[in-house]
């Protein structure tokens, strides 16, 4: 802000008296335009909505000028839409960055490695420009130990690095964050894929003290030494947060817990004593454990448990909101006694091995229930599957504030889908999972189509849906009519015609992101599309009917649309058919990282 | 129970009969699936004409009771997997796996013949919480009825009787020791015709 400056006053200039030509230095009258920019400036630093800055950013030069000034956190959804050169220069004073790379349907195999979405160019600009960068949030990128390493050295203020579904990286590049990072306060890893480098990077952190508020590492698959974990933990008094891996076992868990009292979102490792506990022999107090650790809220862990360990928990049940038995084989019997003091419940994620039974206990207690993940213990097709229709209908009546749900099933109904729809008004992600490609409604033989029509007719702050079962061309209709404000979208072995994707691309303005398999949509679809494209932050269709000469059409109209065709690796020759097709806005046109099996039209 | 689930692993089963018996019991119990053939086609998903191609066709002419009949015709389940199908990540398929076939190798498992009838099969004991259950999935197996099971009489009123052979050797009635001591007896199990079992009684 500058509060002074030079003026030269010229005769006959204004309105004052008798003319006069000095040069005044003026400290409290600066011009207009810089009292604009000062208030702007000092208004702006309190914006943080995103949207919110990239309205004010539009507004005139001056506007974009400050709101860029006063930007703290830089966000990106694709890395690959803008240049790390482009970001840096437009905002300078970023402390904060969020990177997604790549798009969902990779974690599903359906990319061949080494795609890209590599952070390297990323790290190596932002250390030039960003000296006081605090924190690092990525999802779905490639990050390597040298990657690791450079932003470690560059930033020396760095507080909290949290990693996604990322990979390429290894327990070395992990100790080199813990040694040189000592304003480190959170490391989160999660579903991050972690080579094992033989490296105890948890002996890294300084011996003397850390400022660590969150260590999140239960996806590193690689054993640490628990002494150098007891010490760690036990040096840092700000922690809160505490994820331990599966090789972990209880016994250590006590002694971890003993140590943090203080702890609020604990990951419990493998809830199963180490196999030299023998059988029989009196074990520590978990229960007395779990009673003085009167913070916890959030509890997650339990890779290899043991049921009968289970009513431990039970002092912390009342308080929890969030609970994570993804990972646990826990059948109904088990869970009952744990779930019915859940009252507070807001967040649970759990494996279908609790049976609709288990379900409609927790539909009978946890009214608070937010959001609902219900995973597949056996994840195929042509099994009887132990949750149902009367889950979902039992989770529907029972949990009205349920706003997120997940639910993986081998059958399903329209009649209960539908009572979701009415009974849970609040829901803004609906993603229904029916593992039987194609499967109709298991009672009436009917498509799945009025279930889904009826979850964006009456849901009106549904933003995210993922369609399955059997379902025509009308299901498709009912999106396009009423899901008016869906801005991501999943869609998997369904629709009879092109018609299908035009009622989506045609009738749904707000919509982001389109992630397509195994439907039979082809290029007159897509075309329909044109209008739309540059709003959206990416569309993916594959094993589609989609051809190289419509994909060409798209190039071609859209300049600023990258058009990515991903062949799989075992098919490299060029045919017509597109198997994959990944195409994204972009201010840079087709990035220079490509490997061999992508083809930018 | 989660693990009434793996009635249907057939990997597990010992048959020494051609397959398609047993598939279509197990084609029968589950509700109409969809289009077991299409999953032949749908293995990779390169195949985009085909694959696209034949879900038009099926959405188009399928109802509930052509999928019925489909299904009694077609051939034994095609265990192919489809690529990225269900989305699930491999992280976590990777986990629950390890604990699947952990569950798996701790099992019980003994061959179950019945007179009669072509070939065997095997079973794994610790998933039955006690006879009433052991006892139908036998029945649904091999499609006999057991009757009634009283101590004093044995199984009254059915053409089969359900005996197994113990650590002894001996041949017994099913039902007659308590559950814990017969699984961790049973050596095999076998469904016997009514006239040959008339010389089994209660052990005790």
């Amino acid at each position: 802000m500058i509060l002074a400056q030079t003026r030269t006053y010229t005769t006959g200039s204004g309105p004052g008296p008798g003319p006069s030509s000095s040069s005044v230095l003026e400290y409290l009258a600066p011009c207009p335009d810089q009292v604009l920019e000062n208030v702007l400036e000092n208004v702006l630093w309190f914006l943080t909505s995103r949207k919110d800055r990239n309205a004010a950013s539009l507004v005139c030069r001056s506007w974009y000028r400050v709101e860029a000034l006063t930007r703290s956190d830089l966000f990106i959804g694709n890395c690959y839409a803008v240049s790390p050169k482009r970001a840096t220069s437009r905002f300078t004073r970023i402390r904060s960055v969020t990177l997604k790379g790549r798009p969902r349907f990779a974690d599903f195999n359906l990319m061949p490695p080494n795609w890209g979405a590599h952070l390297a160019p990323w790290v190596s600009a932002m250390a030039l420009t960003y000296p006081w960068l605090e924190k690092v949030h990525l999802k779905r990128m490639s990050v390597t130990d040298d990657d690791l390493a450079l932003l470690a050295e560059s930033f020396s203020g760095f507080k909290e690095l949290v990693l996604v579904c990322c990979d390429g990286f290894g327990t070395s590049g992990l100790a080199i964050v813990a040694s040189r990072c000592r304003q480190l306060k959170v490391l989160d890893l999660i579903e991050s894929e972690v080579s094992d480098d033989d490296v105890d990077w948890i002996s890294y952190f300084p011996d003397t003290g850390t400022c660590l508020e969150s260590l999140i590492f239960d996806c590193v698959e690689c054993p640490i030494d628990f002494d150098a974990l007891e010490r760690l933990v036990a040096n840092s008094p700000s922690l809160k947060k505490l994820r331990l891996n599966r090789h972990v076992s209880m016994g250590q868990l006590h002694r971890l817990m003993v140590q943090a009292p203080r702890l609020t979102h604990l990951g419990t490792g493998s809830f199963s004593p180490s196999e030299d506990v023998a059988q029989g022999e009196q074990g520590p107090d978990y229960v007395s454990a779990f009673a003085a650790c009167k913070s916890i809220v959030c509890l997650s862990g339990f890779r290899e448990i043991i049921p009968d360990y289970l009513p431990a928990i039970n002092p912390v049940c009342a308080n929890l909101t969030s609970l994570n038995f993804s990972y646990a084989n826990v059948s109904a019997e088990h869970l009952k006694p744990i779930i019915s003091n859940c009252h507070k419940l807001q967040i649970f994620w759990v494996l279908d091995s609790i049976c609709d039974e288990g379900l409609q206990a927790v539909a009978a207690t946890c009214k608070e229930l937010r959001e609902l993940r219900v995973f597949p213990f056996e994840a195929r097709e042509d099994i009887e599957g132990p949750v149902s229709e009367v889950g979902l209908q039992a989770v529907s009546e029972g949990c009205r504030k349920l706003e997120s749900i997940l639910y993986f099933c081998q059958r399903m109904t329209n009649a209960a889908v539908v009572a979701m729809s009415k009974n849970c008004p609040d829901l803004v992600v609906f993603r229904l999972c029916i593992m039987g490609r194609h499967r109709p409604d298991h009672v009436t033989g009917e498509p799945m189509d009025e279930g889904f029509g009826a979850i964006v007719m009456n849901c009106k702050k549904l933003t995210r849906l993922a369609v399955s079962g059997l379902l025509t061309d009308r299901a498709f209709a009912y999106i396009g009519k009423y899901g008016k404000i869906v801005r991501t979208l999943s869609v998997a072995f369904a629709g009879d015609s092109d018609m299908g994707l035009k009622y989506v691309l045609e009738g749904c303005p707000r919509l982001q992101k389109l992630e397509i398999r195994d439907s039979p949509f082809g290029d007159a679809a897509l075309l329909s599309g044109l209008h739309h494209y540059y709003n959206m932050r990416f569309l993916w269709m594959s094993a589609c009917n989609l051809s190289n000469q419509g994909c060409q059409q798209i190039a071609q109209a859209l300049p600023r649309l990258v058009v990515e065709v991903i062949k799989h690796e075992d098919n490299l020759d060029m045919d017509e058919n597109v198997d994959t097709l990944y195409m994204y806005r972009s201010l840079e046109g087709p990035r220079d990282d490509v490997p061999r099996f992508v083809s930018i039209l | 129970m989660e693990f009434e689930r793996d009635l249907h692993l057939d990997a597990t089963e010992l048959r020494l009969g051609l397959p398609g018996t047993a598939t279509k019991q197990s084609s029968e119990k589950q509700k109409p699936i969809s289009n077991l053939a299409k999953s032949n086609k749908r293995s990779l998903p390169d195949m985009n004409e085909e694959s696209a191609g034949s879900s038009r066709e099926s959405s188009r002419t399928v109802s509930s009771n052509d999928k019925k009949s489909h299904d009694q015709e077609t051939a034994p389940p095609i265990k192919a997997q489809v690529v990225g199908w269900p989305p699930i990540r491999s992280y976590r398929k990777n986990c629950l796996q390890a604990k699947k076939l952990e569950a798996e190798a701790a099992g019980l498992y003994v061959k179950v013949s019945m007179d009669g009838a072509p070939y065997l099969r095997k079973i794994d004991l610790k998933v039955y919480n006690g006879y009433p259950e052991l006892l139908k999935a036998l029945e649904e197996m091999f499609k006999f009825k057991a009757g009634k099971y009283s101590e004093r009489e044995g199984y009254n009123g059915s053409e089969h009787v359900p005996t197994y052979e113990d650590k002894d050797g001996d041949w017994m009635l099913v039902g007659d020791v308590p559950w814990d001591m017969f699984i961790s007896s049973c050596k095999r199990l076998r469904i016997m015709k009514e006239s040959e079992a008339r010389g089994l009684g209660c052990a005790v």
